[in-house]
Parts: structure tokens; C-alpha cells; sequence
């Protein structure tokens, strides 16, 4: 039966597992004898970069994730974050890319899937869902098939599941033409006393598989998940997985009403490198042994190997320990919610993972060998030089350019994305999409959670270290900016192929500027995940480390959207507008600037971010502002439009000072927002500013049918810049060609 | 008002359901599994969307042969006002309380938004609350709300004053913009929009409350 154990391992077998001749050393090492097929099989998983953050781990080491509020940082399968009252945030952005470029509609559903399940296996009822979209340039000719693809797929998975899809963000750019970037995120509710960890404890208990069965699909998934693609890389569909929500519909049910009783000692979902991973994982955190008998565990089809279950990616699949004496109550649970349930193990005192099959020992393999004896590569890297600030040229049609910018494929409406998602579920969401953060109350108090996901990478491109630091600094004021103090973040880092010394660069310079902005804004990361090797035929993605921040706010109550809310409202912005119009969207999409001369990306101050965020947020925690929008992509031309889009009214703005006009409408200098009130409190709230040394100007006042600045220099009426802004996306999404 | 929701696999609004209920009525629903094949007396039925058995098959095609629904068509036929919203309505459409069938959206894609529609009928038991032609906001979230029946059926359904909301523009292809039916005895109801979700200002409008206020004023 485990005929393919007979298969005798040559070097062939071993490149084609992705692992090195060094690499296999390593494991004959660690074994102290040659493995059996089944036995690589396990090692080039637990080893491949997915599992083992061989080229990351050295540096993400190096992050800040503590504070007095995380409850858990990185390690376990999500972050969890004290919110008061007992209660606790889970929550977690994965990467889906590689599958979703193979086969968009199942790569981002079960993208969908497994952040779901890391989210609720912690004891947490998932509440939202976020993602973070990259695709290639609109013009190339998969785009349209992967976004429509990948939209449903997200919707298709997390409708059915019933858990809202309340925001995300999606762009374009010519270097994911060949790697698309599926990141999606979950947040999810617990108490803080009653959640659950992945440490397997107690000799003898047992083991329990429940959820789908096992099939053969997804073998090898993470090891595809750790290469470049070439052109055949279709050709590697089937090691897509395929999603069944309603699987996992049941399956939360299920979890969560066992785990309101007291049978869970540990609990772990079956993600990538399915049932290897997860049961590795709990030895190794529990310090333990696992026996597992193979032909125990719940199989799709007929004559599976061994190889093949150990390695089997299907989805909807969890390992648990439980109490000795607990399994029938368990069974029960999970038989009414017609799931399978079987007890395939027992913990030992082996310190090993011990297969059987068919009554014979078909793997035998330290469990410390498989986890802390994966290599850990300290990659040459070389962080790219400094760029000088550009000097980038004005449009002599500024009309024609703000409505390219916000009719166009970066700044237009999402609507036809988001229509797609249940965004309405669980009747929690106070703030749909559309947004500068979603938010979403925590059920039956008067809490709520902020979620942002953002990351610039034109300026990671252009300056890792910046955009590192505006990647957070992004999140967190996309947070404040609706009034939700920013907790903790959860990271998405994508990038090329770390063996080149400029992508490592890339890598190391992000993280520097991720870490600085953390500390600064007291916003650690408690959960993450790495997606390396995002290139195909040698060219690379820019580097994207994508970041979800989690904010919470006491009173939902207290909110900001960025809709005007009729006219004759001050208008107001907060903080400098310096010339920083460097690796902007104007430069890029309104004058077509190469990236490789784009100059410098926006400075990140992270004490003006604090300083201007904080007295924001405070403006509308007590009443003082329901209307505020940060500045981003786009400046401040792209946030006005915006928020009077939004609104339905239009808007009369004079800029002074001698700043050329275009450089106040576009540049993208950081820590600024805009804010709209009542003539009155927008007068405090100068004086407040003032007061406190924070950069304030009134900008003009909302009314009218028109988006005027400095006299009709700029002059639009809101039907078309309303029109541009619409209907981009429907349009490019209609076109046959 | 005592009132149950019927859980199946797959239903996820019936949370949402319970919230409304409770909020506006004051009381409590009890929560009704679908394996149940009998359940204490209550005064009002609600039948939750969600994708109950993934709609897999037709959307509500298992779930309205589930065990608990015997018992439930029974009592509709009894008399007791009965109430499916989205997969809840395909749910009634597929036992044959309600006529006709839900359909794929006619533009292929899942649709969540907020969507007007008009009072078709103000009188019946779900609806006496609004007035007669009144617009209200409701959200639908679906994937297969294209109403669909024979031109004998529609022509009846309006005629008699059964079609219970429609809505203002085409959303879903629905045939004569039909976003909700009652059966001819008027105490079954089947929409796709979620009055449930429009039951607070924070949510977007407070339309949704007259759905659950109009069978209260009914019941007494």
C-alpha cells in the first residue's frame, strides 16, 4: 500500500520537491539516515519558504510586536489584541497570490477560506473580512479575467459563509501583470478568556480530525507557492485547491460550539501543507510526539497514499486535541452539523511525528528537525540609493487631469467590486466600503473596530524604507480618520525572488520602515505572512507589503465618514502641503514619469503623523467633527473629489500662498487630512489647531453643483466628475475586447 | 408576539433575523433547527436567508424538505403568518407556498446594496405599517433574486394585490420588478430585500422596522 516509499529518492526527486543538494544534506542530517519518499515529501513543505521563512525569518525577527494590549503576537495561527471588556480582536491578512494567478476564482476563495479559519480557530467568531488586491496594467489581456475571477471568488466564499467583506483595496500596475496579489484579511470577536492555542499537551490524548475529508487536491500547494512561475505555470492547476464555503459555514458552527464547552486542549487548522503542517506545528509548540494512523483520517477518494494524504491541501479541514473522555460529546457536535469526526492519533513522548499506514511505520521524523532545523538564509541584500526629490512638471489642463486621475483606474469608484460582497451581514457594519476605514461594531456593545488595508508601492519602489513607513502610517491614519484608535497590525509582505540582492533589499529596507512606524505610533504587528518569489520568467513585482491595521473606537456613536453633509460647510485642512509630488499617481498617471525616475517618494514624519492624527481623532471622539477624509493617493485634489462625490454637493476652494497650483492639488505629502464642519465649530476647531501648533487652513466651502478651486482655474461640474468617477470600472469590466 | 426562526445548515442571517425580532417585538425568537419535526406554538415564522446547503442544488431546493419543514407548511396552511426573506424566499418558492422561482441574477453577479422599492400592498399582515405607494430603502444581498413566473401567474399575483413590494429600477431582472409576493391567503410572505438589516439608523435607515411593527399591530 505505501508502495510509493519503494520509490528510491534521486537528485531529480529532489529538485523536483524544490529543495537544494544543501538542503537535503540537512535532512539526511537531521535524520540521520536517507528519508523515504513519503518522508521528503513532509521535509520539502516544512522546509519550503511558504512554511519555513528561510529568507525572511532572520529579519522579521527584528519587528516591534509588543504592547500592553497584544494578548498574542506572531506565532500562533492569528494576532489577538485586548479591546476592553473582556474582549479580544483575532485577526490575520494572508497572501493567496500564486493560486489566484492559476486559477482566480478557487485561489481567492480559499484564500478566503484559510484566513477564516485562522481567525476562528483561535475561539473567534469572524466578523469581517478585508482584502488587498494588485493587478496588472488594465490594458494587458488577463487583467480583466483575474479581477472579475478573483472578485467572485472572495464574494462566493465569503457570502456564503455570511461573514461581511466591509472593505480592501485594489490597483494596478504593469509588474503584477504575471503575478497578481490576492491578500486577504479576517477579524474576528473572542473573550479573552476563552481563547485557544495550537500547543499539543498530555500523552495519550487523542488527536482528532474533523471537518471535509481528505482528497487529492492542493498536494504540493506551498511548495508552488515558493517559486517563480514561467510560462507553464497553468500547467501547475491542480495543485489549486478548491473551496467549499458551505463546508466551513458548518465547520465554524461547529468549532465554536465545542469550544464554548471545556474538551479543546489545542487547535490548529490544516492550511497550507495541510495535515503535516498542522500536526508538526502542535508537536512543536507542545514540546510533544504525535502518533498518527493514517488510515484513520477521512479520505475522498479511493487508494490515497500516504504521501498523498500528508501533503493534500484540501480545505476545511481542522486537528485538534482534546481531553481524554471528551470525544463522544465532540462527536455529537460535529455530527450534527453533519461534519466528519475522527479520532486518527495520539499525543506521545517520542519528540517525533510517527506515521502508520496499513499497519506499518510509513514516516518516523524528529518533529524538532522538520521545524528548527529548516535552514534560516541571511541573504545578501542591497537597499537601492537614496533618490533625490524630483521636480515634476505642471499639466496645462488641470481640469483634464483631475478627472484622468479620478475617472481613471487608480482613484475611481470601486463600487462594482464591492457590490459583489455581502458587506451588510450580521448587521454590524456602521461603515461600508467606500471609506477611509470600515468599521464595524462589536456586537451588542457600543464598541466598534476600524479596519484599514493600504500600502504604496510606487514609494516601496522608490524608497523601501518610506514606504515601509507609509504603509503603517497609511493604515493608522486611515483609522483615526474615522475616529477608531489604531491597536496593532497584521502584515502581508510581498515581494520578488530573495535570492536577488535587490529584492532582499527591497525586503530588509521595508521592514526597517515598518518597524520605525510601529514603534512611533505605538502600533505593533501581532500576525503576518510572507509571499516571496512573486516574479515570473526573472521579472519581479514592486514590493508590496501590505498592512491591515485594527482600531477600535469606545463609542460607535462617534464616528467620521468622508461625505460632505450638505452645504455651507467649512472646509479644513490639517497639516503642510510640502512639494512632494515624487513617485506620485499625478507624476505617474497624469505626466506617464518612468518609476525608475520618479525621484524621491512623500518623507514620512512620524511625530507630525502622531501629532495631527491624535487631534484629529480627538475632534471626533467628542462631537466635534462627523467629516473627515485623509490625504493619499492623488493629494489633496483626489480627497476633495472624493468627499464631495460622496456627498452629492459640490464645492468652492481657494488655495493660497505662492505654491504652483498643481504641486497643493497633487502632492502627496503624509500626515494630512480634510475636514468639513459648521462654520462655527470649524472656527474652534482652526483655534484648536492653531493653538496646538498643528498646520491649519480654511480651504472654502461646500455647496453648489461645481468643484471650484482658486476661481473656476479648476472648475468641474459633480455630474461628470461624479460620471468619471463611476463609471471606469463598470465600463472597463463591460468592454469585450 | 412569539415568533420562531428556522435555522438550517448554511443560514446566516438567522442571527440577524433573532436581532430584529427581539429588538422590535421585545421578545426573544426561539431558534428552531432544521433536524426539529416539531416546535412550540408560536405566532410568527421566519424563514432566514443565508445559502442554506451552499445552494449547491437550487437555492433552497434541500432545505425545503428538510425534516422541520413539514411541520412548518402546515402551519402556514393553518393560518399562521409565515415569512421568508431572501434564501428564506426560495426556501417558500420551493415548498410551493409562494409561486414561482428565483433565478439567477440576470447580470450573472451577487448584488449587495441598498435598494428602493415601492409599497405594493399596504394592507396585508407584513405590511399595513407603510403606506400604500410609499418608497423605503431595504438592502438585498443575493445571487439568484431574478423573480421568475408564467404571465398567468404575474397577471394573477398583481391583480389580486399579492405582489407586496417591487422595486423602483431593475436590480436582478426580476419579471415586472417584483421584489416580494404574498401567497393568496395573505399570511405567507417572501421578499428578497432584509427588512432585517434596516432596523436602526446606524445601519443605513430604520424602513425595515414596519415589517415586524405591521404583523405586531396585526397579532395584537
Amino acid at each position: 500500500m505505501s508502495d510509493v516509499n519503494a520509490i528510491k529518492i534521486t537528485p531529480e526527486i529532489v529538485k523536483e520537491h524544490g529543495l537544494t543538494v544543501e538542503e537535503y544534506q540537512r535532512i539526511v542530517t537531521a535524520m540521520g539516515r536517507e528519508p523515504n519518499y513519503t518522508e521528503l515529501g513532509i521535509y520539502s513543505v516544512m522546509w519550503s519558504e511558504h512554511c519555513s521563512y528561510k529568507s525572511s525569518r532572520f529579519h522579521l525577527k527584528k519587528l516591534p510586536t509588543k504592547a500592553p494590549w497584544v494578548i498574542c503576537g506572531p506565532g500562533e495561527n492569528a494576532g489577538v489584541i485586548d479591546i476592553g471588556d473582556g474582549q479580544a480582536a483575532i485577526f490575520k491578512m494572508e497572501s493567496h497570490n500564486h493560486p489566484s494567478y492559476i486559477e482566480p476564482y478557487q485561489g481567492a476563495a480559499t484564500g478566503v477560506g484559510g484566513i477564516l479559519r485562522d481567525v476562528f480557530t483561535m475561539g473567534a467568531r469572524p466578523v469581517a473580512n478585508m482584502n488587498a488586491l494588485r493587478f496588472g496594467d488594465p490594458d494587458h489581456p488577463k487583467t480583466k479575467h483575474l479581477l472579475a475571477g478573483v472578485v467572485e471568488g472572495i464574494g462566493g466564499y465569503g457570502n456564503c459563509v455570511g461573514v461581511p467583506t466591509v472593505g480592501g483595496e485594489t490597483n494596478f500596475d504593469p509588474s503584477y501583470n504575471g503575478n497578481i496579489l490576492v491578500n486577504a484579511m479576517t477579524v474576528g470577536i473572542a473573550d479573552t478568556d476563552k481563547i485557544f492555542y495550537c500547543a499539543a499537551a498530555g500523552v495519550g490524548n487523542p488527536v482528532v480530525y474533523v471537518g471535509s475529508k481528505t482528497g487529492r487536491d492542493g498536494i504540493h500547494g506551498a511548495t508552488m507557492a515558493s517559486a517563480e512561475f514561467t510560462e507553464d505555470s497553468e500547467e501547475k492547476r491542480p495543485t489549486v485547491q478548491v473551496g467549499d464555503p458551505f463546508t466551513e459555514k458548518l465547520l465554524i458552527e461547529a468549532c465554536l460550539e465545542l469550544m464554548a464547552t471545556d474538551a479543546i486542549i489545542a487547535i490548529q487548522d490544516m492550511g497550507a501543507a495541510g495535515l503535516t503542517s498542522s500536526s508538526v506545528e502542535m508537536a512543536s509548540k507542545g514540546g510533544v510526539g504525535f502518533e498518527l494512523n493514517l488510515d484513520k483520517v477521512p479520505q475522498r477518494e479511493a487508494n490515497m497514499t500516504p504521501y498523498e494524504m500528508c501533503l493534500s491541501e484540501s480545505q476545511e479541514r481542522m486537528l485538534m486535541v482534546l481531553k481524554p473522555g471528551r470525544e463522544a460529546m465532540a462527536q455529537a457536535i460535529f455530527e450534527k452539523w453533519e461534519l466528519d469526526f475522527a479520532v486518527i492519533g495520539e499525543i506521545t513522548d517520542t519528540g517525533k511525528l510517527t506515521l502508520t499506514f496499513g499497519g506499518e511505520v510509513v514516516g518516523d521524523m524528529p518533529i524538532a528537525s522538520l521545524v528548527e532545523d529548516a535552514p534560516e538564509y541571511e541573504r545578501p541584500f542591497e537597499k537601492p540609493a537614496p533618490r533625490k526629490a524630483a521636480t515634476v512638471a505642471a499639466t496645462d489642463d488641470l481640469n483634464k487631469a483631475v478627472l484622468d486621475l479620478i475617472g481613471g483606474p487608480h482613484l475611481c469608484s470601486r463600487r462594482w467590486i464591492w457590490e459583489q460582497y455581502d458587506h451588510t451581514v450580521m448587521g454590524d457594519t456602521i461603515q461600508r466600503p467606500g471609506g477611509d476605514a470600515a468599521v464595524v461594531r462589536v456586537h451588542g456593545t457600543a464598541k466598534a473596530l476600524a479596519i484599514s488595508t493600504d500600502v504604496t508601492p510606487r514609494y516601496c519602489y522608490a524608497d523601501p524604507v518610506e514606504g515601509g513607513k507609509q504603509a503603517v502610517a497609511e493604515t493608522w491614519r486611515n483609522i483615526t480618520a474615522v475616529g477608531g484608535l489604531p491597536l496593532a497590525i497584521t502584515n502581508c509582505l510581498n515581494f520578488g525572488n530573495p535570492e536577488r540582492i535587490d529584492i532582499m533589499g527591497q525586503f530588509v529596507g521595508c521592514l526597517e520602515g515598518m518597524g520605525e512606524a510601529c514603534i512611533a505610533l505605538d502600533y505593533p504587528i501581532v500576525s503576518g505572512n510572507v509571499s516571496l518569489y512573486n516574479e515570473t520568467n526573472g521579472s519581479g513585482i514592486l514590493p508590496t507589503p501590505a498592512i491591515g491595521g485594527v482600531g477600535v473606537m469606545a463609542d460607535s456613536n462617534m464616528m467620521a465618514t468622508i461625505a460632505f453633509k450638505g452645504e455651507g460647510q467649512t472646509i479644513l485642512l490639517i497639516g503642510e502641503t510640502k512639494d512632494e509630488l515624487g513617485a506620485s499617481l499625478y507624476q505617474r498617471d497624469i505626466l506617464g514619469a518612468d518609476p525608475e525616475n520618479a525621484g524621491a517618494p512623500p518623507h514620512v514624519d512620524l511625530t507630525v503623523e502622531r501629532r495631527n492624527g491624535d487631534f484629529v481623532r480627538a475632534l471626533i471622539a467628542n462631537g466635534q467633527l462627523t467629516t473627515c477624509h485623509d490625504l493619499s493617493d492623488g493629494g489633496l485634489i483626489a480627497a476633495l473629489a472624493d468627499m464631495a462625490i460622496a456627498g452629492s454637493v459640490g464645492a468652492n476652494v481657494t488655495i493660497e500662498g505662492d505654491v504652483p497650483l498643481h504641486v497643493s492639488l497633487f502632492s502627496e505629502t503624509q500626515a494630512r487630512y480634510l475636514l468639513a464642519a459648521d462654520p462655527d465649530t470649524a472656527e474652534d476647531i482652526r483655534k484648536e489647531a492653531k493653538d496646538a501648533g498643528i498646520p491649519v487652513a480654511v480651504l472654502g466651502e461646500t455647496g453648489g453643483e461645481r468643484l471650484s478651486i482658486n476661481d473656476g482655474t479648476v472648475d468641474i461640474s459633480m455630474a461628470d466628475l461624479a460620471k468619471a468617477h463611476s463609471d471606469w470600472m463598470p465600463n472597463f469590466m463591460a468592454k469585450t475586447s | 408576539m412569539k415568533s420562531a426562526v428556522i435555522v438550517f445548515p448554511g443560514s446566516n442571517c438567522d442571527r440577524d433575523m433573532a436581532v430584529a425580532l427581539t429588538k422590535v417585538t421585545g421578545q426573544k425568537p426561539v431558534m428552531v433547527w432544521h433536524q426539529d419535526t416539531d416546535f412550540e406554538a408560536v405566532d410568527f415564522i421566519a424563514l432566514p436567508g443565508g445559502f442554506s446547503y451552499g445552494d449547491y442544488l437550487r437555492c433552497g431546493a434541500m432545505s425545503a424538505r428538510s425534516p422541520v419543514m413539514t411541520e412548518v407548511i402546515k402551519r402556514a396552511n393553518n393560518g399562521v403568518p409565515t415569512f421568508g426573506v431572501c434564501n428564506g424566499f426560495q426556501v417558500l418558492t420551493e415548498t410551493g407556498l409562494l409561486p414561482g422561482a428565483l433565478m439567477r441574477n440576470a447580470n450573472l453577479h451577487f448584488v449587495c446594496k441598498d435598494v428602493r422599492m415601492s409599497v405594493e400592498n399596504a394592507e396585508s399582515m407584513f405590511t399595513n405599517d407603510y403606506a400604500a405607494g410609499e418608497e423605503i430603502t431595504i438592502p438585498v444581498a443575493h445571487h439568484d433574486g431574478n423573480y421568475f413566473a408564467d404571465r398567468d401567474t404575474l397577471d394573477r399575483l398583481e391583480g389580486e394585490g399579492h405582489v407586496a413590494f417591487k422595486y423602483t429600477a431593475d436590480i436582478n431582472g426580476a419579471q415586472r420588478r417584483i421584489a416580494g409576493i404574498l401567497n393568496a391567503k395573505g399570511n405567507v410572505l417572501g421578499m428578497m430585500p432584509h427588512p432585517e438589516r434596516m432596523i436602526e439608523p446606524a445601519l443605513g435607515g430604520t424602513d425595515g422596522r414596519k415589517m415586524f411593527t405591521s404583523i405586531m399591530n396585526r397579532l395584537g
